[in-house]
């Protein structure tokens, strides 16, 4: 039976030949920059003690940045996040980075506490 | 584009609202609440990890990933993060398969989706493999850690696989640490392996000869994790494909299933780039 109260948002989400090549070459830009930051990445994980040897501390956050960048072209492009209308980009982006703050926050002040103690008795 | 639907709904089908919230079908928005309720899993994983080896104990220190993962399949010596690099390329380049997917899909391109599912597919099977030998590795270890009787800490030039035989006059141990310059060889240094107190070779629950056991445990349950959710993905995909060869969805007139196992496959590779940050590059 057809039931008329669903809305069929998805017959609406096809695009035309043209839109597709524009859509397409997106993408492509999407591929080629991934992996230039991860070849980047695992240059700097093989060399950094040859090329930066004291800077461990910056290399590491270099890391971290670089997957928050792959992560947002992932999540904004592959997943079309960046194309969905802005209630759900904040539904799903906010309630998840407050939590994630606040674990990693946490983490690392539990953590020290810990090492700290660890420091005194062993 | 996707999701966004341009077309003018009625306001009675609205629930007396004239404009839709969000824009989206029922399925898509379900499968986005699953893959937040699935990020917060592997957040807490991460950050336990996190936890673990930030709290370290002092003397202790954590295995550097260029050192435990430097072998590469068919080749002898030391290859860095190489077959690592391999892997996190071929699950990228499936992902970007997966996206073309979904894109000949909006377009009622039945051949290209099968075309770029199928390659899909089979980027997801090359990665299990690789996930397979790089455990095989991780449990086999490279470098048995030795404890011996004066208290010291030796770490063997090279492992023989199991069932060959060790052969004193080329045996070498380095002391310290595996890269450590100073190094005892030959039937002396065989002699104090033969009396050494305990040797821990490669990885399981309980001991490893990379660092704190604690480090080998997170690297089965995260990776393992991630495994199966790779595995996960597959089959999700081969079903689609499956359909989508059968013409299921050209009948109903769009192939949004594409677009959600596609968001599912696309938060696997997702995970993989902080699993590949925080266990082999920080």
């Amino acid at each position: 039976m057809e039931r008329d109260d669903i809305i069929e948002y998805s017959l609406g989400a096809g695009h035309s030949e043209e839109q597709g090549r524009a859509i397409r070459k997106k993408i492509y830009f999407v591929t080629i920059l991934l992996s230039v930051v991860t070849t980047v990445e695992v240059l700097l994980g093989v060399f950094w003690t040859n090329l930066f040897p004291n800077a461990w501390h910056w290399v590491k956050w270099v890391f971290i940045m670089l997957t928050l960048v792959k992560a947002s072209y992932i999540v904004m492009t592959f997943m079309h996040l960046g194309d969905e209308r802005r209630n759900i980009r904040g539904l799903i982006l906010i309630p998840y980075g407050l939590f994630l703050m606040y674990a990693v926050f946490i983490l690392i002040w539990e953590a020290t506490y810990v090492h700290n103690v660890l420091k005194l008795f062993l | 584009m996707s999701g966004e639907a341009s077309k003018n709904l009625s306001g009675a089908a609205l629930w007396g609202g004239v404009r839709s919230p969000f824009s989206m079908s029922y399925g898509k928005l379900m499968i986005w609440f699953f893959l937040v309720s699935d990020a917060l899993t592997f957040t807490g994983l991460l950050c336990a990890y996190g936890f673990a080896r930030h709290s370290l104990g002092p003397g202790m220190s954590w295995p550097v990933g260029e050192e435990v993962f430097n072998s590469f399949p068919g080749l002898h010596g030391s290859y860095p993060l190489m077959y690592v690099a391999l892997m996190t390329f071929i699950l990228i380049i499936s992902s970007v398969t997966m996206v073309l997917a979904v894109e000949a899909g909006h377009r009622m391109d039945k051949k290209g989706v099968v075309k770029w599912l199928f390659l899909t597919v089979l980027g997801g099977l090359f990665f299990l493999g690789s996930q397979a030998f790089e455990w095989s590795h991780f449990i086999h270890g490279s470098h048995a850690r030795v404890s011996l009787a004066d208290g010291r800490t030796a770490y063997l030039a090279d492992n023989p696989h199991h069932g060959e035989a060790m052969d004193p006059a080329t045996f070498a141990m380095s002391i310290g640490s595996p890269r450590s310059s100073e190094v005892v060889s030959g039937p002396e240094a065989y002699k104090l392996y033969q009396n050494a107190v305990h040797v821990t070779s490669g990885a399981n629950m309980t001991e490893n000869e990379y660092g704190p056991p604690a480090y080998a445990n997170f690297f089965f349950f995260i990776t393992g994790f991630h495994g199966f959710h790779v595995t996960t993905g597959v089959i999700l995909n081969l079903v689609v494909l499956a359909q989508a060869v059968k013409g299921v969805f050209h009948r109903r007139g769009h192939y949004e299933m594409v677009e959600k196992a596609g968001l599912y496959w696309h938060f696997v590779d997702l995970v993989w780039v902080f699993v590949f940050t925080f266990f082999y590059l920080v």
